[in-house]
């Protein structure tokens, strides 16, 4: 399998492949998220609790999902920089964390609006709230641990080596969290039940989620370009390509 | 093993001549604790409440303020380079200096707990709960902060970088640390908190000595 994908950790070809995803992600991320969000705001039935404010939930939750999800991706990539020290693999570190602290800044403020009129008020100590909080700082200090050194290679490795630690960290602060308070709904959908959300609004929910996913390559795809150009910029095939 | 004793009896030598590195840490933590009644209110019950709270957060904030220097001066004189160079196992460095961290920031803050019991008016109960998490959470929070500190060592603005990156690391502790406090104020038996802080110490003392090594050599390339 080595030999399969060996190729594949060249920067160039890294480089050529994310251009040619990267249009068709971006379309079908865009569309997606279109008819998510319309079908999602405009088309389904008002909830029979929450009325009108649930619909955020088409935003909400997909971004939630997805700043856990890029977690894990940031950590699946770092593993690799460090176990087999690729490079590509440290610099998509440097590139996933930004899109992953964003997903989680739009869950936490759409969460707080949400919040408002359902409970009453911005912000409360809840065990999820306080998780997604504590993964946005994890966010960020990848992000500035990555930045914090003179030597990019240096701050790509270090911010690999801290995004491993807080992978492995992760469960525990999630469990503590949640042995400590919680007052948050339970998940809409698992894997193991029914769902406890109508099909009606179900649809629109997964087409969102499978819209913030396909979002997330894309913006990966266009950062690891710039990343690529950035600290390959002294080689040949660099040039040649500026110069074309 | 001689290698052990070498580095330990090098960091206490430094630590002997360099005082305010350890000294200036533990003062932190006592202007800190007697910052909360003045910013609070003197009475009594409120600051027995607050004090599982008070108390950790003042120990997160001293051991965070000696980890700052713990890599640097070693880093700057190339003591760091040279033993990654001799290809020599860092893992005796390491060990040395969590050692010695724990010693010079962690021991004094128990050493200091029957003075924060009085200042924060607790009674016997809580503070025996004191002590005890005391003793399991200060070298957890050695490890995180040198953990902290060597993935920092040559990063140009340390400081709220070191903070940004140790703090959520260390909200477990802070959780089960102050709810077994305040389990002993209440009466109740808080057994499974400490136990859970003994796991998380030993998982943390099997793995992060690995990653403070990786983090060290990294830094020097």
């Amino acid at each position: 399998m080595f030999k399969w994908l060996h190729p594949y950790a060249k920067p160039e070809t890294v480089y050529r492949l994310c251009g040619r995803f990267y249009p068709w992600l971006m379309l079908s991320g865009v569309a997606l998220l279109a008819l998510g969000n319309i079908w999602g705001l405009a088309f389904t039935p008002p909830d029979y609790q929450q009325g009108d404010s649930y619909r955020i939930i088409h935003i909400h939750v997909p971004s939630a999902i997805m700043s856990m999800g890029t977690y894990s991706a940031m950590a699946i990539a770092a593993f690799i920089a460090l176990v087999w020290q690729v490079k590509v693999a440290q610099w998509s570190v440097t590139a996933i964390a930004p899109i992953g602290a964003v997903y989680t800044a739009i869950a936490l403020i759409t969460g707080m609006a949400w919040g408002k009129p359902m409970w009453g008020t911005w912000w409360v100590w809840d065990a999820r709230l306080t998780s997604e909080l504590i993964l946005l700082f994890l966010y960020l200090g990848v992000i500035a641990l990555s930045g914090a050194f003179s030597d990019r290679q240096t701050g790509a490795k270090a911010a690999s080596l801290l995004a491993v630690i807080g992978v492995i960290n992760l469960p525990v602060i999630h469990f503590s969290v949640e042995w400590w308070n919680t007052l948050h709904q339970g998940a809409s959908i698992t894997k193991f039940a029914k769902p406890s959300i109508d099909p009606s609004m179900l649809w629109p929910l997964l087409i969102s989620i499978l819209a913030f996913k396909v979002l997330m390559l894309a913006l990966v795809c266009l950062r690891l370009r710039t990343a690529i150009l950035q600290n390959e910029q002294h080689r040949p095939w660099v040039k040649a390509l500026v110069e074309e | 093993m001689v290698a052990l004793s070498t580095f330990v009896q090098r960091e206490l030598r430094l630590l002997a001549r360099q005082k305010a590195d350890w000294l200036n840490p533990v003062l932190f933590f006592v202007i800190v604790l007697s910052l909360f009644p003045l910013g609070v209110g003197p009475e009594p019950n409120l600051l027995r409440l607050m004090a599982p709270g008070i108390v950790w957060i003042a120990a997160l904030l001293s051991v965070l303020l000696a980890a700052e220097r713990l890599f640097k001066d070693d880093y700057r004189n190339g003591v760091v380079e040279q033993l990654v160079a001799a290809r020599q196992p860092l893992l005796s460095f390491v060990l040395a200096k969590l050692f010695t961290n724990w010693l010079s920031t962690g021991l004094p803050l128990v050493l200091l707990s029957p003075l924060v019991a009085l200042l924060l008016s607790i009674n016997s109960a809580e503070f025996v709960a004191m002590l005890l998490t005391l003793l399991l959470g200060t070298p957890l929070l050695s490890l995180l902060s040198v953990m902290g500190a060597a993935l920092t060592v040559s990063a140009d603005k340390g400081g709220i970088l070191l903070a940004l990156l140790i703090l959520p690391l260390y909200i477990p502790l802070l959780i089960f640390a102050s709810s077994a406090m305040e389990a002993a104020a209440m009466g109740l038996p808080y057994h499974g908190q400490l136990a859970i802080m003994l796991a998380m110490l030993l998982f943390a003392m099997a793995l992060i000595p690995l990653a403070v090594i990786s983090a060290l050599k990294l830094n020097v390339s």
